[in-house]
């Protein structure tokens, strides 16, 4: 019986507690950077200005008027929603296919596009460089689409597969047997019923193309350049430029955080691969 | 229909894939060191006055090398004009990926120290324009060492050093004896280690360009290294490099601190004094020297343009233009490039190091000698030598954290570099 009433306590205040902790753990850098942002360089390394400083704008005055921070964000709203268009153009079909009409290689090939993600990128970027440089596309939109694109792939497709494993197939044969072509199956009856997974699938792949930095680093110049470079760029091998640096990263990482709060439940079901229920 | 859908679909392509830059404009990669960030202010009025729209690509150090590298293996087009340092120029000039530079007779060529104007060049001509330099030296709390009785004396012996980093050494009071890099990385831990090992009679590669690690020097040298730190630094020294010792040094955290000379026009606590690099009976290669310097890649199809903004950019004019700017002054001017910055007396009046950096600059050594066979100073200027110092840099960190003894450390790094050297043909 104690013990029944301690783990009940536990569940009552230990739990929320711990989850109030880890949470405030995991977003104190997040808070520190917002914090620094507001500081000049100088106050940004002196500890005693930790807390209590005389927050100023001047960091992001700069950042807009001398980095041109409205073309990175431009160049990263272009890329990010493109490849998340054009990924779910290619998982969506490419996923009912293998979840509604497998084959025996079904598994091999969805084991093969999880392999995929396991080359380190540094392998491939003199080939991936030589060649965008030999076909013209090197620093331009279609390059880095096409790039977050196909390294999104397989998360989408597997998350769709899985979301698309809980549809009975009954469904899917009931609207072939009143006519429905292929493309039917998918707009009419497909898409609503796994309208939630899919959103969820579209939001995770946006914010990994929005988050994603050693391609977008290192195949761009100038005019398809995202915020990732922009971050990267305020990197100092020789000074200490904290404020301007967190003012930077902030308005990098600020939309796509306001975009996850709001679709947080979502967002935690597509992380756990959760049901279409 | 389905042609002005196609119409509509190429546009969309042509207009993403961007539009070719005007020829009235430069790309320029830079590192974002703080004269770098300066110059894109500054050169606003290169740009009123000329009409070439400057394109600034700011990036990290490894990024930039990685990019520039590919840029200019690969025949170049991305960029005009790419920042580089002393480490690439002398090489990559050698290969013919970077054009050499003629300036006018304005310019003043010989005005540029010689240091620097010798590490930038091959075979006599020069391929980058230095656009600020640097070299090493101690930098030292005098209030500390006068609170603790002792002397620091520039070029003094590693011994008085460590026992003016043990008297200082406070750790219960924040205060450590010795800063000093322990990150790995070639241009991190091994800049610093190099000038210590060099001082102590050791070189990287004998004549034969076989690597020296396993020496009685390089032995000597590493186990002073990792006693004087590991005993008088801070802890977990092996994470730190330039921004970390600085923002440390910065919080009266340390006692001394042998870095670069820029370091120097960051520090804001007071008591500061400077001295020339110690060795261990060898004063040659005891301080390091390294430039930020301007190339143009072979490939840049506005080396012209690129060449007049270079020239103007590491020119005297342009340091007349920061030190009478009204953002930032004679103390942001950049440094270790030209003889004739240091004669200028608001410069002088506002850097307090000015001669101690002067001093320091003027004394490296970069040039191959009958002890070392390869040009640079705190690196070799051979293509393989980022690979070798990032191998030996681990092996120096593991030394440094205790995770390998300082034997095991220069055995597996004259094994790793032997490797490299012998793959690459040397011998």
């Amino acid at each position: 019986m104690a013990i029944v009433a301690q783990s009940s306590k536990f569940g009552t205040y230990g739990r929320p507690v711990l989850a109030w902790a880890v949470g405030l753990l995991f977003f104190f850098p997040i808070f520190w950077m917002v914090l620094t942002s507001f500081k000049t360089d100088a106050d940004a390394v002196k500890p005693e200005f930790l807390f209590f400083f005389t927050p100023t704008l001047e960091n992001y005055l700069n950042m807009t008027e001398n980095y041109d921070y409205w073309r990175f964000a431009r160049n990263s709203v272009i890329s990010a929603v493109s490849a998340t268009v054009f990924t779910l153009f290619v998982s969506v079909p490419a996923a009912y296919a293998m979840a509604f009409n497998p084959s025996r290689a079904t598994k091999d090939v969805l084991m093969w596009m999880l392999s995929t993600k396991m080359l380190p990128a540094a392998a491939v970027l003199y080939p991936m460089i030589f060649l965008a440089k030999g076909i013209g596309l090197y620093d331009t939109h279609i390059l880095i689409i096409t790039v977050l694109s196909l390294i999104n792939l397989p998360i989408a497709i597997w998350m769709l597969f899985t979301y698309f494993k809980e549809i009975p197939k009954d469904i899917i044969e009931a609207g072939k047997m009143d006519g429905v072509n292929t493309w039917g199956e998918i707009k009419e009856i497909l898409i609503p019923l796994a309208w939630g997974g899919i959103a969820s699938t579209a939001l995770l792949v946006f914010i990994f193309c929005w988050n994603e930095a050693y391609w977008t680093v290192r195949l761009t110049t100038i005019d398809a350049a995202t915020l990732s470079k922009l971050i990267e760029g305020n990197r100092a091998p020789e000074g200490l430029f904290f404020g301007r640096l967190s003012a930077v990263s902030t308005a990098a990482v600020g939309p796509v955080v306001v975009l996850g709060w709001f679709c947080q439940k979502q967002l935690v079901q597509g992380l756990t691969f959760g049901a279409v229920k | 229909m389905y042609l002005k859908k196609t119409l509509c679909a190429a546009s969309a392509i042509a207009m993403m894939a961007g539009a070719a830059h005007a020829a009235d404009s430069l790309t320029i990669a830079i590192v974002n060191n703080g004269h770098m960030i300066n110059m894109q202010t500054v050169a606003e009025a290169y740009t009123a006055e000329t009409g070439v729209e400057l394109n600034w690509v700011s990036l990290e150090e490894g990024v930039l090398r990685e990019q520039v590298t590919s840029d200019t293996a690969t025949g170049g087009g991305q960029y005009d004009i790419i920042n580089i340092g002393m480490q690439e120029a002398p090489i990559w000039g050698a290969a013919g990926w970077i054009e050499p530079l003629n300036f006018g007779a304005d310019y003043d060529v010989d005005d540029i120290l010689p240091a620097m104007r010798g590490g930038l060049s091959h075979e006599g001509t020069l391929y980058a324009a230095p656009f600020y330099g640097e070299s090493s030296m101690v930098m030292y709390r005098k209030d500390l060492t006068d609170a603790a009785g002792v002397t620091v004396r520039d070029n003094d012996s590693w011994a008085n050093i460590k026992g003016a980093a043990a008297a200082m050494h406070d750790p219960d009071n924040g205060v450590y004896g010795a800063c000093l890099r322990g990150k790995p990385g070639w241009g991190d831990n091994i800049a610093f280690i190099t000038t210590v090992v060099n001082s102590f009679g050791g070189a990287w590669f004998d004549a034969d360009m076989r690597p020296t690690l396993d020496s009685a020097a390089w032995n000597e040298a590493i186990n002073f290294y990792v006693d004087l730190l590991g005993n008088y630094g801070p802890p977990g020294s092996e994470g730190n490099s330039f921004n970390e010792i600085l923002a440390l040094y910065n919080e009266g955290k340390c006692g001394m601190w042998i870095d670069a000379t820029i370091a120097a026009s960051f520090l804001t606590v007071d008591g500061v004094a400077y001295a020339q690099s110690p060795n261990a009976g060898n004063p040659v290669g005891a301080n390091w020297l390294w430039a930020w310097a301007m190339a143009i890649p072979a490939g840049s199809p506005n080396a012209e343009a690129a060449s007049d903004f270079i020239e103007w950019a590491t020119s005297k004019e342009y340091v007349q233009a920061v030190g009478n700017h009204p953002e930032f002054g004679w103390g942001s001017v950049p440094t270790g490039q030209r003889a004739s910055t240091y004669a200028i007396p608001e410069f002088q009046a506002a850097a307090g190091f000015a001669a101690a950096e002067l001093a320091a600059i003027e004394s490296a050594a970069p040039a191959a000698t009958d002890l070392k066979p390869y040009v640079g100073v705190q690196f070799a200027a051979i293509p393989e030598f980022p690979e070798v110092g990032s191998a030996v840099a681990q092996e120096m960190a593991a030394a440094l954290s205790g995770a390998k003894s300082v034997e095991e450390a220069l055995a597996a790094s004259q094994d790793a570099a032997d490797a490299i050297m012998r793959e690459a043909g040397y011998y």
